[in-house]
């Protein structure tokens, strides 16, 4: 794909079409562009954290515990007297790093595992359709778990089991769009023009079915989230007292008994706003990925 | 954007019944449709009308607005159109004031429709049986005691033979004219008083699109039926219809009795429509506008000697597919008989190809004439059989390997489809560039000098390269295909039905350009088609090909003018041309 962009000079640079074409979209749909804003916000948080948060989300002060949401600790602060603002910013770092490559990984080999089965059909097809079937064999959250405990208590663990779980959608919307297009005219014409089987998958197929892994990748990072705060919730993967919206949540739950709400709700708050952000992103991404919108 | 005055004189007066109330009046009637970039109408000022008893051909290519007229008058628009003008009478019932509610009793039992695809309007899942029953029951038809009778018979009046066993096919199991039938008989099972058919043969065989034809033309006469057909095959209306209305660009620019618009068409648009289309008798460069541009004659390359080796030989070539059932290792064991005979798609052919010749391949769908091109062109591997291209056998190559071959850039395609046959992620300047760079030489400045030239050749605007698929015309798409096919100046092109999809004024252009690339290049083609009047314009030699044989070999003259094989002279008999 290395010789793409050397082509006809007259024709506007590529990127800046598709900046234009973004801006096209968003301005068709609104709730795009909040999905974006919002997308940038936990981008900010994510990348500036610790230099954003008002306190060290780390220092505890016990003679501050379970304040009240007040001007000096908006969110309130939690049993030990941690700020709760502080940390929900900077947990963003970690939960969407998760998020971001369990995701990446999952595309690469749920994505290529599926194009390739749906490609190539026979052998192929079934060993990736079988290893798809034995994982939704399992509830997935359990899964997980059980990938977790085996594995050891680290993050890069959560983002491995994280994949693993998502590996069969990744791999079965991939093969379903491979073999459709398969047999496609310009597939054909692809091979026609001297570009091997591996050739034509990598630069021809792939790039089809981008649209709709794009739109996959945007809500499959919802529950990447999820999951991986899910499992924190009950004490696997990141320990505390890293901040982690998880983590943060299942502190926090004992409290709402006693009053104390805000300790759970601003990261439960934090949680839902990236699940959702992620779920409007997709249909946006969409559009934009996707060249016969582009007029 | 108001339409101009018309020149055409007043039309819709039926010579001689003039007491008589059309049953279909339409006036004035402007359709505009919501787009990005505002309001786009897309038929303006249309009036026409249908007597009873009359069939009315509405004819135009794609664009001219024929099929929205008839979306309008059966109000099934979609929601981006809306009716912005003129009054649409139906037996002197104002359609356009109706309630959606009374418009749903309309349609179906006083208006019905037919539609292009025939497999798309019936329901996957149920028989087609339990389909007609289903509407002869709704409409108060049947009753459940004899619904299946009532079904059958309905289903012999459209001449399907072992009615009460295809009473339990599927639409899968049955062929596409078997559908188109099953359609027509559930569209006239309320037995309308008007049937609107919207390309109902398009995508069927010639003979099959003559037995369909003739059935619907026979059934509306038998029940005093009128019929608006809709066609972009000006044969077709000529030999159905009474009357035929011209649509241009959202228009009508002529209207009249079939018989006079086809002897004397008044408009220049339909003049240039008649000249484009096929014809015994009409050589390729008849089919351009008159006084348009003649293109300058092109230095012929050199003939190959007659007897220097053949370009491509093919000899005894076969493709067999297994059958259903025979496909498990322990369904053959549990079974213990022998496995059912392979079906051959191909079956034992022999033909050879000279340099710089184009021979014609002509047969209906299912003769085998894709699977032989997909075969030659190495995309598939024969099941037995030899293919010798430039003195070496290929046929025995890989063709999951016959990329990397050296041979790959001598043997070319251009597809059936334009708009399939172009990588949507592809401005045509890097589709074009796509064979050059994976087997050619030129990179850079050489590379974009290659491009621009070979955009000239076929006739692309340079400054339409960066765009994608979507955005070019169908002829537009389909000269991207043909330069990319040429390219790398193959020796041997495979067209495979390559205007199948294009207007005939299009087609037209294509065709002619196809044979001056020929000419200048010294190219040999294979021409795939199941229209013999069109193979004839390009190809000196002509295969005729069914159910996997050839059934008839000779030069384009003599197949056309005196067939020796039965099924090319049903063939020629059936496809339908303007009476000139």
């Amino acid at each position: 794909m290395a010789e793409t962009p050397a082509l006809p000079a007259e024709a506007p640079s590529p990127l800046a079409a598709l900046l234009r074409h973004a801006r096209h979209v968003v301005a068709g749909n609104p709730v795009t562009a909040l999905a974006f804003l919002l997308f940038l916000l936990l981008l900010l948080c994510a990348v500036l954290g610790p230099v954003l948060a008002p306190h060290d989300p780390l220092a505890s002060d016990t003679t501050r515990a379970l304040a009240a949401p007040s001007a000096r600790h908006p969110f309130g602060t939690d049993h030990l007297g941690r700020d709760i603002l502080s940390r929900v910013v900077v947990a963003a770092r970690l939960d969407m790093g998760i998020a971001i490559f369990s995701v990446a990984l999952v595309f690469l080999l749920g994505g290529l595992a599926g194009v390739a089965a749906g490609f190539f059909g026979g052998w192929t097809d079934r060993i990736v359709g079988r290893l798809a079937d034995t994982i939704m064999a399992f509830p997935l959250f359990v899964l997980a778990m059980g990938i977790v405990a085996a594995l050891g208590n680290t993050v890069t663990n959560i983002v491995i089991a994280t994949a693993i779980v998502n590996f069969p959608l990744y791999a079965r919307i991939a093969r379903a769009e491979a073999a459709v297009r398969r047999e496609a005219g310009y597939v054909q014409a692809a091979r026609l023009t001297g570009n091997g089987e591996i050739r034509v998958l990598l630069t021809t197929i792939l790039p089809n079915i981008l649209p709709i892994m794009a739109v996959q990748m945007s809500l499959t990072m919802g529950y990447a989230i999820l999951n991986a705060a899910g499992l924190s919730f009950i004490g696997l993967g990141v320990k505390p007292p890293t901040p982690e919206w998880g983590i943060m949540v299942a502190e926090g739950a004992s409290y709402i008994v006693s009053g104390e709400w805000w300790v759970a709700l601003f990261p439960g708050l934090a949680l839902m706003l990236a699940v959702f952000t992620f779920n409007l992103l997709g249909d946006g991404l969409r559009d934009i990925v996707d060249p016969q919108r582009r007029s | 954007m108001d339409s101009p005055p018309m020149d055409t004189p007043p039309m819709d007066t039926p010579p001689m019944d003039t007491p008589h109330v059309p049953l279909l009046d339409v006036q004035d009637l402007t359709v505009e449709f919501a787009t990005r970039r505002g309001p786009v109408r897309a038929v303006r000022r249309v009036s026409l009308s249908i007597a009873r008893g009359e069939t009315l051909g509405v004819v135009g290519e794609s664009g001219s607005g024929k099929s929205v007229t008839s979306y309008a008058v059966m109000r099934i628009l979609d929601r981006a159109g809306r009716i912005a003008e003129g009054s649409i009478a139906f037996s002197g019932v104002p359609l356009r004031e109706l309630g959606e509610g009374e418009m749903q009793d309309i349609r179906g039992r006083e208006i019905s429709m037919i539609f292009q695809n025939p497999r798309a309007a019936l329901n996957p899942i149920r028989t087609v049986g339990r389909q007609i029953a289903d509407v002869l029951l709704r409409h108060g038809q049947a009753t459940r005691a004899n619904a299946r009778a009532k079904a059958i018979e309905a289903l012999e009046q459209v001449r399907i033979a072992r009615a009460a066993e295809r009473y339990d096919a599927y639409p899968f199991e049955l062929s596409g004219g078997m559908c188109q039938r099953i359609v027509i008989a559930l569209a006239l099972a309320c037995r309308p008083r008007l049937l609107i058919a919207d390309e109902p043969t398009t995508g069927l065989d010639v003979t099959t699109q003559k037995a369909v034809m003739d059935l619907v033309s026979e059934l509306t006469r038998a029940r005093g039926m009128s019929t608006l057909l809709i066609t972009h095959d000006l044969g077709l209306a000529a030999a159905y219809c009474d009357r035929v209305v011209v649509m241009q660009q959202g228009e009508v620019v002529e209207s009249a009795a079939s018989h006079s618009i086809f002897r004397a068409p008044q408009h220049a648009y339909t003049r240039r429509l008649m000249r484009a289309t096929p014809r015994p008798g009409a050589r390729l460069r008849d089919l351009l506008p008159e006084g348009g541009a003649v293109p300058e004659p092109v230095a012929t390359a050199p003939a190959a000697a007659p007897d220097a080796p053949p370009l491509l030989e093919v000899s005894s070539l076969v493709k067999e597919y297994p059958r259903a059932g025979a496909a498990g290792l322990l369904t053959r064991w549990l079974k213990r008989g022998a496995p059912p005979a392979p079906f051959r798609a191909v079956d034992g052919i022999s033909f050879t190809i000279r340099r710089g010749e184009s021979l014609g391949l002509v047969g209906e769908s299912g003769c085998g004439k894709s699977t032989t091109s997909m075969m030659l062109m190495r995309l598939l591997d024969p099941s037995s059989g030899s293919i010798r291209f430039l003195g070496q056998e290929i046929g025995a190559m890989p063709a999951r390997g016959f990329a990397a071959s050296p041979l790959r850039r001598r043997i070319q395609m251009v597809f059936q489809d334009p708009t399939d046959s172009l990588n949507p992620r592809l401005t045509a300047a890097r589709a074009i560039a796509d064979p050059i760079l994976r087997m050619g030489e030129a990179r850079g400045a050489a590379l974009r000098a290659r491009i621009d030239e070979l955009a000239d050749l076929v006739g692309l605007p340079r400054a339409l390269l960066h765009r994608f698929p979507h955005q070019l015309s169908g002829g537009q798409k389909a000269r991207v295909g043909i330069a990319r096919a040429i390219a790398l100046n193959p020796d041997l092109v495979i067209l495979d039905e390559p205007t199948a999809a294009l207007d005939v004024s299009v087609q037209a252009v294509v065709l002619n350009l196809l044979q001056d690339l020929k000419l200048r290049l010294g190219m040999s083609y294979l021409f795939v088609s199941h229209d013999l009047h069109v193979v004839r314009l390009l190809c000196d030699r002509v295969i005729v090909m069914r159910q996997g044989r050839i059934v008839e070999e000779g030069s384009a003259e003599q197949v056309l003018e005196a067939p020796r094989a039965d099924y090319t002279r049903e063939l020629i008999a059936a496809i339908p041309h303007p009476p000139i």
